[in-house]
């Protein structure tokens, strides 16, 4: 080139340069085909597994099918929670182009009552895109195939036949079984599981379906189609069949979880029966409760409404997270302390109604006094004096040793979260805490349930059982058959022959419970009353009055008394002492050896207090409603708010009212109202002096 | 091309050694529209096979022409071009947007589309009327850029960055072969690197910068326009060697690849028929193109060699763009792949430019290559 520009350029030249470069012209063209070849090598050949994987995933649409969730069974195999088919219908909020219009349109097609279609705007706009919201489920085929059809109008909704949640006995294992829910937004950023928004399914959100989450969930299945690019189905490529989650079996009997649950009545309580010999919990109620099945459904605003404002606290397992001074209930264990530390159980004290301690008088609560009190009679009159007396003697390390020992303050590996475990004190654990020296009043207080002590009822159950059969049973929700026996105490069998025989007096014999005898002749009861004051008298007197300040009822008991097996806790909160409590356990007793003659006791019952737990929650519910219309002023919570309001609602409140530090008094064993069918001592008036100085 | 003792000589005369690739590659073309179309003949393979047989008796035609006519033309062709790039202008400036065709009511004419053949057309009259003398200095260059410069400049406007690319494509091939200096090219290429960058930020459109963005990272867009780039390269990629077999094609048949039978024929062909189509589709390109420069070669005068040259490579342009751009070698532009795409204005060019090289392969045969 630099040979040619020097040159006069002629025509020549310019042929020749043409020449040259139309040859560079062919050459770029034979360049650029080698390129395009190469990268149509690299594409198609060295890129072809990625590119036929992504091809397939556009071809290809998987729509999961949700698992069936893993039953839950009692001790006989009859379902707790179990699935049922049902068709439904869900929104998808992002897909929704007027959500007023699609609700519109469906409230129509399905009826929605006015609340619940309130309900449902809520949740779709607070819902984040992708999570599904509920419309409705339990769908008959007429709905279902109503709204199915109007389809092309509704943007993002989706109904389909799937499997939902059902619970048959309701309420009475709403805390026991826990409820299932949606997944919130949380918990599908912690667990990033597809099936976490496919619209319908639910993870466990309570208890033991919260629990056993991964045993329950199962293996989702898959529905696969070829799709266009824009979702139509071209056809079918086969289906997987989702696997079931695997059951859990529990130690629950049924029956007796249900009963138990009824039989509590109008109360606010809980009932724990427990098999003594294995630790197998038959039943373990807290009342009232929450059907599980609506909450699975996704809880209306005035069930809501309903529930949060109940003083009565439907939303605590009280089993679990209801901490209450355990009274007189104690006394068999004190009894036993002293035993095993070596009092002869003939040793007396005489009671005169009351035993100054230091410079203060602590009551007897019969003020009238018992006369000469042995441990026996210490037992079942529930003498105050008596323990007054020893405790003072034998020193509160003995007692607190048992009571650890028995259960109490003791942490048991249950399948719930937020259990609370209460406190047994002795002199450590109050410098500990209250950087106080432990005075003699502690242990008096101590000696019968008051003061610092506090136990939650599934404790008193293990106590009660320990007790009953000298085993140191665990209690056990999950079913065993195979399990070992139980390894002994370690108490001498004539010690818990006499405590038996003390605590079978109590119902049998000269006690404080007469009325708590079961009504079946060969099987004998033993048992213990407890009263728990909640307020100082000087307030109230415990009896009637504020319902938050009636004394706490309690009873502890085991049946056959001679050949212990089953142990029965029972709490009434502010039930007015241990006479609301027995009658409670004596039915539930009844039902294991009797059920239709508890049962004709419990139709009677439920006769005067209209109807069964649903058909009352049903009528509860039916005065909300008409009180508060579609209009219940606090919204309903979203899922995420509802489990965190769910927790709040169920945080115990702060310890008993007012802990008695000093001496407290102990109220009356036996409600005055009592019309007792055998023949007890007398009931005695409550005694009203103050103990303190 | 054919000399066969027993082929009649009007037959043998004809120039086989390009229609033959010819119509390999338009059937080729119809079995791909023939399978975009879901198994429908009627839907674009048989209009493409109408066409392509309009336009090659068109380009039979225009090859009967003779030299003189080309170069009396050239000039009016191009100024009749020009104004109808006006007249588009000003109608889409009255209807509001954009518009690059004008309705003549039987067809939709592009004349963006007209001015690829015609600027090689006149451009290549001038290099050959320009004393030889005068191609190393300002006067060589200056009404050349006029006559591109306006054109370009038109079709930029409109806006079609592709189109106006091509013309200035075609017009830049025939300044080269023309022999202007070589070291104008290598400071244009060198100043266009440093040019580009800012024309990127300030004279493209919103929507063009965005391409050219999408192209270099077609992930950062996979729903917009990254979309067509990833379906493409689904398609080719997912073919393999040998392809998913005639009708089989997933992507362009569940509608995952746009443009299935126009600008992204080749992805649709490729899924089918794999690496082994692509490479008969170049290979077929590669004939055409042989030829094309060949008949360049053989030509006597300036004139017909920059006609034949040009003309070859406005189809060569068309090829290139298209197939980088379906494999993601370039920004989405649209640009149709000659004879296998479906689409009446692409068709019409590329047989022009068919027809140009075949008028000056006749006046080849009839005034031979003198040894200068």
């Amino acid at each position: 080139m630099k040979l040619n520009s020097r040159l006069p350029i002629s025509s020549a030249i310019l042929t020749n340069r043409f020449e040259r470069r139309t040859f560079v012209m062919g050459a770029l063209q034979a360049g650029v085909g080698v390129l395009l070849a190469t990268r149509l090598g690299y594409l198609a050949v060295a890129q072809n597994e990625k590119y036929r994987a992504d091809s397939e995933s556009n071809r290809v649409n998987l729509t999961l099918i949700p698992p069936r969730r893993g039953w839950v069974l009692d001790r006989f195999g009859n379902a707790l929670a179990a699935n049922r088919a049902d068709f439904r219908v869900d929104i998808i909020p992002d897909r929704v182009n007027d959500p007023d219009r699609t609700m519109a349109t469906l409230a129509g097609l399905l009826d929605l009552p006015s609340d619940r279609v309130r309900d449902i705007r809520d949740k779709l706009d607070k819902a984040r895109g992708f999570q599904p919201v509920e419309v409705a489920s339990s769908l008959d085929w007429d709905k279902f195939a109503a709204v199915s059809v109007r389809l092309p109008e509704l943007p993002g909704v989706i109904p389909q036949r799937g499997y939902s949640r059902f619970y048959p006995a309701g309420a009475a294992v709403g805390h026991l079984v826990g409820y299932v829910g949606a997944a919130s937004a949380e918990e599908y950023e912690k667990d990033r599981n597809p099936l976490l928004i496919t619209p319908g399914y639910k993870i466990g959100k309570d208890g033991l379906e919260k629990s056993f989450e991964t045993r329950l969930r199962g293996v989702p299945g898959a529905r696969r189609v070829e799709a266009t690019a824009s979702g139509r189905i071209v056809r079918d490529l086969g289906t997987r069949e989702d696997v079931p989650g695997r059951p859990i079996q529990l130690t629950i009997n049924a029956g007796l979880q249900d009963y138990a649950a009824r039989r509590i009545g109008l109360e606010s309580g809980s009932v724990v029966v427990m098999d003594c010999e294995t630790g197998d919990v038959l039943a373990m109620a807290s009342m009232p409760s929450f059907d599980p099945n609506s909450f699975s459904d996704g809880i209306g605003r005035i069930e809501w409404k309903m529930l949060s404002e109940d003083d009565h606290v439907p939303l605590r397992n009280k089993v679990l997270r209801g901490l209450y001074p355990p009274g007189s209930t104690v006394k068999p264990m004190v009894a036993m302390a002293f035993l095993e530390a070596g009092l002869d159980p003939s040793a007396s004290v005489s009671c005169g109604g009351g035993l100054r301690v230091g410079n203060r008088v602590f009551h007897c609560w019969n003020r009238r006094g018992h006369g000469t009190v042995d441990m026996a009679k210490g037992i079942y009159q529930s003498c105050d004096v008596y323990f007054y007396h020893f405790a003072q003697k034998l020193g509160m390390d003995v007692i607190a040793t048992m009571a650890r020992r028995l259960g109490l303050g003791q942490e048991f590996p249950m399948p719930y979260a937020g259990q609370s475990y209460g406190t047994v004190p002795d002199p450590a654990w109050k410098m500990r805490k209250y950087q106080k020296e432990w005075a003699l009043y502690d242990t008096v207080n101590a000696t019968i349930g008051q003061g610092y002590m506090l136990v939650n009822p599934l404790q008193q159950a293990v106590m009660a059982s320990r007790i009953a059969s000298g085993r140191e049973v665990m209690p056990r929700l999950l079913l065993d058959r195979k399990a070992p026996p139980v390894k002994s105490m370690g108490f001498r069998q004539d010690h818990l022959d006499f405590i038996h025989a003390a605590m079978s007096e109590v119902v049998n014999g000269r006690g404080t419970a007469g009325r708590a005898k079961l009504p079946i002749d060969d099987v004998l009861m033993a048992g213990k009353t407890g009263t728990a004051q909640v307020v100082g008298l000087n307030v109230a007197n415990g009896k009637n009055g504020i319902w938050k300040y009636r004394d706490h009822g309690h009873f502890i008991c085991f049946a056959p008394f001679d050949k212990p097996k089953y142990a029965c806790a029972v709490i009434v909160e502010h039930g007015g002492g241990s006479g609301a409590a027995y009658p409670i356990a004596r039915d539930v007793m009844t039902y294991l050896f009797a059920p239709d003659k508890a049962m004709a006791v419990l139709d009677d019952f439920e006769k005067q207090w209209g109807g069964n737990v649903q058909q009352r929650m049903a009528t509860r519910y039916d005065s909300f409603a008409a009180k508060y219309g579609g209009s219940a002023p606090k919204p309903v919570p979203d899922d995420e708010a509802l489990t965190e309001q769910v927790e709040n609602a169920r945080k115990r409140d702060t310890a008993p009212a007012t802990v008695q530090t000093d001496a407290a008094t102990p109220p009356p064993e036996e409600p005055v109202s009592a019309t007792p069918p055998s023949a007890p001592p007398a009931p005695q008036l409550p005694t009203a002096p103050q103990g303190q100085p | 091309m054919m000399p066969r003792a027993y082929v009649p000589a009007a037959i043998a005369r004809q120039p086989w050694g390009v229609l033959v690739p010819l119509i390999a590659l338009t059937g080729f073309g119809a079995a791909v529209l023939y399978s975009a179309a879901g198994g429908r003949f009627e839907t674009w393979s048989m209009s493409h096979l109408v066409r392509f047989s309009i336009f090659l008796v068109m380009a039979m035609v225009i090859a009967r022409l003779p030299q003189e006519l080309f170069r009396k033309m050239a000039i009016p062709v191009y100024i009749v071009l020009c104004l109808l790039l006006v007249l588009v202008e000003l109608i889409g400036g009255i209807g509001g947007g954009s518009q690059r065709w004008l309705n003549l009511g039987f067809m939709t004419l592009q004349p963006s589309e007209l001015m690829k053949p015609g600027i090689v057309l006149v451009l290549a009259w001038f290099y050959s009327v320009l004393p030889v003398g005068e191609t190393q200095n300002w006067r060589a260059l200056a009404p050349a850029a006029g006559l591109l410069g306006i054109p370009a400049g038109l079709v930029m406007l409109q806006p079609d960055l592709g189109t106006g690319l091509s013309i200035a494509f075609g017009a830049v091939v025939i300044m080269f072969l023309a022999g202007l200096p070589l070291r104008w090219f290598l400071g244009a290429g060198a100043a266009m690197l440093v040019i580009a960058p800012l024309a990127f930020f300030t004279l493209l459109h919103g929507y063009q910068r965005n391409r050219v963005l999408v192209f270099l990272d077609p992930e950062s867009d996979p729903l917009g326009t990254g979309y067509h780039i990833t379906q493409s390269k689904i398609a080719i990629g997912s073919g393999g060697f040998l392809g998913k077999g005639f009708g089989d094609g997933s992507q362009s048949h569940l509608n995952y690849l746009p443009e299935s039978h126009t600008d992204f024929v080749f992805a649709t062909m490729a899924e089918e028929w794999g690496m082994v189509g692509g490479l008969f589709v170049l290979a077929v390109f590669g004939l055409i193109f042989r030829w094309g420069l060949k008949v360049a070669l053989n030509a006597p005068d300036r004139f017909p060699r920059l006609l034949a040259a040009g003309m070859t490579m406005t189809i060569f342009f068309y090829m290139c763009i298209n197939l980088m751009m379906v494999m993601g070698l370039a920004p989405v532009v649209g640009i149709p792949l000659p004879w296998v795409s479906h689409g009446g204005s692409s068709m019409m060019t590329n047989m022009i430019c068919i027809g140009t090289i075949m008028a000056v392969e006749r006046w080849n045969r009839v005034a031979p290559r003198s040894l200068s």
